[in-house]
């Protein structure tokens, strides 16, 4: 038997846990109405925002609920990179490049949060695009498969912003490397041209000592560097004070040129914002209707005990919406399915501890330690039963991104809410309800 | 109570459900979906138009497209199947569409999924399904240090599997109910399920052999069921609660999903008492025979 006072300590403990919880399942903002007679109230809750800053750290956070893309609308395409002109050592690095491309393309058309993937297959190639918000996706497509056209520009004179296009384009530019300075160990950016690039760039070397040579990619300068001598090698080294991000970030777009991939969409899927609203608001209903039935059956079959299960059914269904704002963990429709089963299995601790109690009592045991018997009991059955669901919940999660193994984020969805639902039940179905038991049926015990 | 006393009983209720499911899944097999062998799905919706939908599907092959098949789903929405197209295509649908009933339907949705793709899907969904039945497996014979445990677990996993894949084999046959990602997730559910509701059983087995080591195991095993049948049933009643709502009302994308986990749900509570527990009493009586030889 616990010792009162630690008790005590967890009871208050829960209670702020929970608190913490509802408060951030607030959505922003919360109004009330409510009158009756002559008072009337009408105002407005606000969730108070998560930042806070101790010295150098610097804590934000959003509170809102993240919506897949079945949920918000959408577009999810699948492109396969058509690798076979690029070299075998250069292959990540052209997807990459790839991704870059279609990166830019996609801010290009504002999508708020675009979500671009890279992935290997076997000896496949592929970047996963999804898109929220966007189904109109024609253009889109047209836009994201096209590649990118990387040129090198003289400048007009010496002081004019104008460039005039050179014949020295992306072709002639075998690759580009993140390289660090020998002498002072800046970061720098490595082009490395092909036998025709380096005569031609050689030229426009020679012609501008002193000038700028600007680099475009898709009509826009990505690097404005100055000349300091003719270089005919083909071997040129951009200095600049970059940091290590902004040079890797330079040499990926110089690559998006040197290594250009075509692309070709294997698989697209298209989902109107209205169906995801309508299965929002099914399935939180279904939830809901589902979840006071769990509650009246509880309650029916095990009366007072039941009564503080539904209390950490509550509490369970405060946190898990919390943690899944917290994580962030995106909410697909399967995921919903997922936290709703959840529910269900939330609810078998609960029964398998209290049939325990129940024997215990027929078989002599005085109440009080009959309940303590229970939770210690059963904790083998809980135990074992759990595992084996965890353990299809981490093969559906693949977190490892195992490439024999499935990664699509419906299934992901599933097995992630699934698996937390799990750890958050044991939590709530044995330390939230028996800290209950415990504080207020055994009180009222002592009391009688 | 003797509930071993009726095992052939509970066998023969099996095989009832079990052997229909089998002979059409071997007759007609799955109806599998875009997921897996690639192709094109389109959902359109007319606010106006209630013709039938083979009209629909008439006018959309006199487009020049092939329809594998068309049905609604919804009031006023109904489904396209057929090979892959490109959005190029949709549009050319919808405007032939469009001319013949005026009205322009809305898309609702348009998946295309490349046919290689359909196939590795396939592949890598196998590999999960024999990854998570042998590392099962291996827990509950590490934590009943009996292999017969293990083995008379997963037998009952397979069990409900099949009672999953046959009625669905039957249902795509007979409903044109379709076999995709979101059913291969409710399979690993039931997977895990069958086994979490099994585990409770024998472990109220174990424990009585600890306790009572005298008796003999089919005492042992009717009594291990007296006292967990209740808590068996009440906690199957609270996930069935859960799934019934979400099934009557959630949306109509996940309708078949939550039938799929509602048909495991309830296989996965009767095979654990009525399955894997009588299983294991006959795995006793065998092995006992094989020693007194």
């Amino acid at each position: 038997m616990a010792p009162k006072g630690r008790t005590r300590t967890l009871f208050w403990l829960i209670i702020l846990i929970s608190f913490l919880a509802l408060v951030i399942d607030l959505p922003q903002n919360l109004p009330l109405r409510f009158s009756w007679k002559n008072f009337t109230l009408d105002t407005q809750i606000s969730r108070p925002d998560f930042n806070f800053s101790f010295g150098n750290f610097k804590f934000k956070k959003e509170l809102e609920l993240k919506q897949g893309l079945d949920l918000a609308g959408g577009s999810h395409l699948v492109f396969k990179a058509k690798m076979e002109g690029v070299a075998e050592e250069d292959r990540p690095a052209a997807l990459d490049a790839a991704r870059d491309n279609i990166e830019r393309r996609v801010n290009f058309f504002g999508v708020s949060e675009p979500l671009v993937q890279t992935s290997k297959v076997g000896e496949e190639y592929r970047l996963i695009v999804e898109l929220p918000g966007v189904t109109e996706i024609d253009q889109a497509i047209d836009l994201i498969g096209q590649t990118a056209q990387l040129d090198f520009r003289e400048q007009e004179s010496s002081d004019s912003a104008v460039f005039i296009s050179t014949d020295l384009t992306g072709k002639d530019l075998k690759r580009s490397q993140v390289q660090f300075d020998p002498n002072t160990g800046q970061p720098t950016v490595s082009l490395e041209f092909n036998a025709e690039g380096a005569d031609l760039f050689g030229q426009i070397t020679t012609r501008n000592v002193g000038m700028i040579v600007g680099i475009f990619l898709d009509e826009q300068p990505v690097s404005l560097p100055r000349v300091d001598e003719p270089i005919t090698s083909g071997q040129a080294i951009i200095r600049g004070d970059f940091t290590l991000e902004e040079a890797k970030k330079l040499s990926i777009q110089l690559n998006a040129g040197a290594l250009p991939v075509p692309i070709e969409i294997i698989e697209q899927r298209n989902i109107g914002a209205t169906l995801g609203q309508e299965s929002i608001e099914k399935s939180v209903r279904a939830g809901l209707v589902g979840l006071l039935m769990v509650i009246g059956f509880m309650w029916a079959l095990y009366g007072r005990l039941g009564f503080l299960a539904d209390l950490g059914l509550i509490i369970y269904g405060l946190i898990t919406l919390a943690l899944y704002k917290l994580i962030p963990v995106t909410l697909t429709l399967p995921g919903m399915a997922g936290f709703i089963l959840s529910v269900g299995m939330a609810v078998d601790a609960n029964i398998l501890i209290f049939e325990r109690i129940k024997e215990e009592i027929r078989w002599g045991k005085q109440p009080r330690e009959a309940m303590e018997l229970g939770f210690g009991r059963a904790w083998d059955s809980i135990r074992d039963a759990n595992i084996c669901t965890l353990i299809t919940c981490f093969i559906l999660f693949n977190p490892f991104n195992w490439s024999f193994l499935n990664v699509s984020g419906m299934i992901r969805g599933f097995a992630l809410t699934l698996g937390l639902g799990i750890f958050i039940s044991l939590f709530t179905g044995i330390v939230v309800t028996r800290t209950l038991l415990r504080t207020f049926f055994i009180k009222k015990e002592n009391k009688a | 109570m003797n509930f071993m006393k009726f095992k052939w009983l509970y066998f023969l209720l099996s095989a009832l459900v079990l052997v229909p499911g089998m002979i059409s899944l071997i007759l007609f097999g799955l109806k599998p979906s875009i997921d897996f062998i690639g192709g094109s799905l389109l959902e359109l919706k007319f606010e106006e138009s209630q013709s039938p939908t083979t009209d629909y599907q008439k006018t959309i092959e006199e487009t020049g497209f092939e329809v594998y098949s068309i049905q609604s789903s919804g009031e006023k929405e109904f489904l396209i199947r057929m090979k892959p197209i490109t959005k190029d295509d949709v549009s050319l649908i919808k405007a032939a569409l469009a001319e013949k009933f005026e009205e322009m339907p809305q898309e609702v949705r348009f998946e295309t999924v490349g046919p290689t793709l359909g196939r590795e899907l396939l592949i890598k969904t196998l590999i999960a399904i024999l990854l998570a039945a042998s590392t099962i497996l291996g827990y509950v014979a590490w934590a009943f240090k009996k292999a017969k445990f293990g083995a008379c677990a997963i037998i009952a996993m397979f069990h409900d599997s099949l009672v999953m894949l046959g009625i669905f084999s039957l249902l795509g046959h007979f409903y044109g109910v379709e076999v995709d990602t979101l059913f291969v997730t409710a399979l690993l559910t039931i997977l895990s399920f069958s086994v979490h509701d099994t585990v409770v059983v024998y472990d109220r087995i174990r424990e009585s052999q600890k306790r009572h080591p005298g008796i003999n195991f089919i005492d042992l095993v009717n009594k291990a069921i007296t006292e967990t049948l209740a808590r068996s049933l009440n906690n199957s009643m609270t996930i069935i609660f859960m799934l019934l709502a979400l099934y009557l009302l959630g949306g109509e994308t996940i309708k078949w999903f939550i039938f799929a986990l509602l048909i495991g749900t309830i296989s996965g509570t009767y095979s654990s008492t009525f399955t894997a527990a009588p299983l294991l009493v006959i795995w006793d009586q065998i092995e006992a025979k094989v020693k007194k030889k």
